[in-house]
């Protein structure tokens, strides 16, 4: 007797977009995006450099420099909904800012009836504008260059090169280690382990054998790479350089945060 | 067909691969290979067939010069691709000569770029500009992948994987292509543009596998490995269908497969001198 | 721990990647041979560290924790390969995933990848001097590592966080905050650190640099006609690096600790203006400002008749030498007494 099959329509399974293109880079082919790598690695830190610059409690210095940054972004097209996503790593900066007009020193105020200290409101406030602009840069940067393009940038600003191998192929096989480590701890969830105290022998059992597994994916690269004819030299990713009009698209950005700290630090 | 490009002062009749009395031990004193030979003409596609621990993947590395005596270990025997003479002083040549995919392609894809990893080879022999950027599309069309070369390797499928892998090594314009277990992990989709792939490829192919309905489909000729000696040499259709021969060493058939169903492969004669 | 754009002020964010760049590059120079033979090893050990870094280990009353992985990564592959793959790891969260200020990449790297391995590698050290020469004695070593690393590295932030710190804190709560804290993080780290190289050794014990001068030294070998005799083992060549490398560690542990307390302190000159400024700007008058500066954080030192942050300078560097010398002398007293026993 053939068992009758449920021919009901199963709900549809919840689908979960796929990986984002390339990595973390949103694709928008905006102006930003085509300027080379180097120009951005040296551009938004040295933006982050000039906000963290301007003294605590001058908030139209703040606010400027974050205008500047979000009109960066929008010169990106980067979407609101993914940037802030990617924000959310600014988590616990968001709890010490909170906890400072707590536990800062100096003189009270009353608010709502909490004694919060002036100064740790100030600091606090302060600190929380500058480390989300920090965040945002950083986002921008990620969202606007390939992985690829960021590696052969730091080539070009002279990190050391064994250091930008390195970092290579630790960009490469992060994504391939993490997915093995995620096997493995799923692999120890559906046994009902991964959880208490006693389990985790297990858990460490499971690092020691993604760090084995790695280290013997380390030599198997290294036998490749013998194979094709490596002989020792430090692999180089080679770009090209950036014209002075690069340079200078993108280093307007510092300047202006460097012009407005400037103004900032010494009306203080 | 002619031989493939750089084979050397080799004739046109000399094997592509000779491999005499292949021994070697480990370091940690058990010995794996207990005399191998084996000859490969040119543009023959061979498939090299045996139960796990017969010692196929040290052979393999045997032929690149990674283990043996060439590396400094504890072997013996000889190895000549296209009449060079496998040594320390020809490493670099050999090398050159043999391509050999891996079992996993991550393993050989570890550049950022699909384009990266296939450029990496004939940059480490001196090649650079127009030239190799040419040698590199032209690898990534022989597998299918032109599109591919500014993609991350961890965004492309299994399959592509297994192709771009393979473009990392074709693009050395190899005399002998060495693929270890080019079927493993590979969707039937997948296994068949790899087979597609493959059979347009004039290279003298050496395939390890498992995979038997793969070796019968790509391979005329299959050699039997077993406890580190060649113990059958013969057409694929009839190793494979001497079912004792299979039983004794550990392989069996894929269930359905009939070999003699499967009609004998056109033979592909490299032109030789008049008999 | 990863500290964010504005925590510190801007010249201590370069001092800390004045001192970072110098150490990273010390350690590219120490770490060479493994360096030098292929980026694919470094690169591997530095992705599982960024993956390791993911993983929920269980750590007792419901919650999991994370490791930092300072202490192992000393102990897995020696201090100055791990200082190169920690820094990587910084370097790829804080340009791919923002975890991390731009402008406080030399603090994370001081702190997290400098800090805990030399700590960590030290304290492992030193630890298997003392204990018995078994096997299993590199676990203790290591988890031992992975304990004082963690609050070592708190230390030093309470340290920058005195010399450059944007908001005043009061800094002895602070460091009783964050070396509570961190000593609770550290303990987890011990059990991670411990457990992990527990297992690396049940599998691949090569692997485990720590582990390698554990090797025995003196074998039984016992005649044909049953008379046993003791042998020295012949030295590898792995012994060799084996003596001088504890004494570098100290060395350059001390004069970071040292840097950082000392050095730093000098170029601190925007602190005490950012200070009053603040003070300023909250809108004291004349009549208020005494009686606010007077309980503010300046009083306090003010006391001690030592100018402004300079105070905690001196506390902190006389603090290290003195901590330094007293583990120093412990050490070797119980060695001493190890190797006559």
């Amino acid at each position: 007797m053939v068992a009758s099959v449920d021919r009901r329509a199963a709900p549809p399974l919840p689908v979960r977009p796929l990986a984002r293109g390339d990595g973390l880079l949103l694709p928008t082919g905006s102006p930003v995006h085509r300027l080379p790598a180097q120009t951005k690695l040296a551009a938004l830190p040295a933006f982050a450099a000039c906000v963290v610059a301007v003294p605590a409690g001058s908030w139209w210095a703040l606010a400027t420099c974050a205008a500047l940054l979000l009109a960066v972004v929008a010169l990106c097209r980067l979407p609101v909904a993914v940037v802030a996503r990617r924000m959310v790593v600014e988590a616990p900066v968001v709890v010490f800012a909170l906890l400072l007009p707590l536990v800062a020193t100096g003189p009270r105020v009353d608010v709502l009836g909490l004694e919060l200290s002036r100064a740790g409101l100030l600091g606090g406030g302060t600190l929380l504008v500058k480390a989300s602009l920090g965040v945002l840069a950083a986002v921008v940067l990620a969202a606007t260059t390939s992985s690829r393009d960021l590696l052969a940038g730091l080539e070009r600003l002279h990190l050391p090169r064994p250091m930008v191998a390195i970092l290579t192929f630790a960009v490469r096989y992060s994504t391939v280690l993490v997915q093995e480590s995620r096997r493995l701890q799923v692999a120890l969830a559906v046994r009902g382990g991964g959880r208490r105290l006693r389990h985790l022998r297990a858990v460490a059992g499971c690092a020691g054998a993604l760090f084995v597994r790695g280290y013997e994916r380390g030599e198997r690269v290294q036998r490749s790479m013998v194979v094709r004819g490596w002989t020792g030299a430090v692999p180089v990713l080679g770009s090209a350089p950036a014209t002075a009009r690069q340079w200078a698209t993108a280093g307007s950005l510092p300047a202006l945060a460097l012009v407005v700290a400037l103004v900032a630090r010494s009306t203080a | 067909m002619s031989p493939a490009p750089g084979s050397g002062p080799a004739g046109p009749s000399a094997p592509s691969l000779r491999v005499e009395q292949l021994a070697f031990a480990y370091p940690d004193g058990r010995q794996v290979l207990f005399g191998v030979d084996l000859e490969v003409d040119g543009g023959e596609r061979v498939a090299l067939l045996g139960p796990n621990g017969a010692g196929k993947t040290t052979f393999v590395l045997h032929l690149v010069g990674v283990l043996g005596a060439v590396a400094g270990g504890a072997g013996a025997g000889r190895v000549v691709v296209g009449g060079v003479e496998l040594s320390r002083r020809t490493l670099a040549e050999v090398r050159r000569r043999v391509g050999v995919v891996f079992q996993d392609p991550d393993d050989q894809l570890f550049m950022p770029t699909v384009g990266d990893d296939v450029a990496f080879g004939p940059a480490n022999h001196g090649l650079s500009g127009p030239v190799l950027g040419e040698r590199v599309d032209h690898a990534l069309r022989l597998v299918g992948l032109h599109d591919a070369a500014d993609r991350a390797p961890h965004h492309l499928s299994q399959g592509q994987r297994r192709r771009a892998a393979l473009a990392t090594v074709l693009v050395m314009e190899p005399d002998v292509l060495v693929l270890d277990e080019p079927t493993a992990n590979l969707d039937p989709a997948g296994r068949r543009e790899l087979t597609e792939v493959l059979q347009e490829l004039p290279t003298t192919q050496l395939v390890v596998t498992h995979d038997l309905s793969f070796a019968l489909q790509l391979c005329p000729r299959a050699v039997l490995l077993d406890e580190g000696r060649v113990v059958a040499d013969g057409p694929t259709r009839e190793l494979l269908s001497d079912t004792a021969l299979l039983h004794a060493h550990r392989l069996e058939l894929p269930f359905g497969l009939d070999p003699l169903a499967v009609p004998p492969p056109a033979v592909r004669r490299v032109p030789g001198p008049p008999a | 721990m990863h500290v964010p754009d504005g925590f510190l002020d801007l010249t201590t964010s370069v001092a800390t990647a004045g001192v970072s760049a110098g150490a990273v590059g010390l350690a590219l120079r120490r770490a060479s041979p493994e360096v030098g033979a292929g980026p694919a090893m470094p690169g591997l050990v530095s992705a599982f560290v960024f993956a390791v870094q993911m993983v929920n280990f269980p750590v007792g009353a419901g919650t999991s924790g994370h490791l930092m992985g300072g202490a192992l990564a000393a102990a897995l592959v020696g201090p100055a390969t791990a200082v190169v793959c920690l820094t990587v790891v910084l370097l790829v969260q804080a340009l791919l995933f923002a975890d991390g200020g731009l402008t406080a990449l030399g603090t994370n790297v001081l702190l997290m990848a400098v800090v805990t391995v030399l700590v960590g590698h030290v304290v492992t050290r030193g630890a298997q001097r003392v204990l018995p020469r078994r096997p299993g004695s590199v676990v203790v070593a290591a988890s031992l590592g992975g304990l004082l690393s963690v609050p070592a590295a708190a230390v030093v932030f309470v340290g920058l966080y005195a010399v450059g710190g944007a908001v005043p804190v009061d800094l002895g709560h602070l460091a009783a905050a964050m070396l509570g804290w961190h000593a609770l993080i550290g303990v987890g780290e011990a059990l991670i650190t411990g457990a992990v190289v527990s297992s690396v050794l049940a599998s691949r014990p090569d692997l485990v640099r720590a582990a390698r001068s554990s090797r025995r030294r003196r074998l039984l070998v016992v005649g044909a006609d049953g008379a046993r005799t003791t042998v020295e083992a012949a030295p590898s060549h792995g012994d060799a690096g084996a003596h001088d490398e504890p004494r570098r560690p100290w060395v350059v542990a001390l004069l970071v600790c040292l840097v950082v307390a000392g050095g730093v302190s000098l170029l601190a000159s925007g602190s005490p203006d950012g200070l009053e400024h603040v003070a300023a700007a909250v809108g004291f008058d004349g009549a208020a400002s005494a009686s606010a500066v007077s309980s503010g954080p300046l009083a306090d030192y003010a006391v001690a008749g030592v100018p402004g942050p300079l105070a905690v300078t001196v506390a902190g560097v006389a603090g290290v030498v003195v901590t330094a010398l007293a583990g120093a002398g412990a050490l070797r007293l119980v060695a001493r007494r190890r190797a006559h026993g």
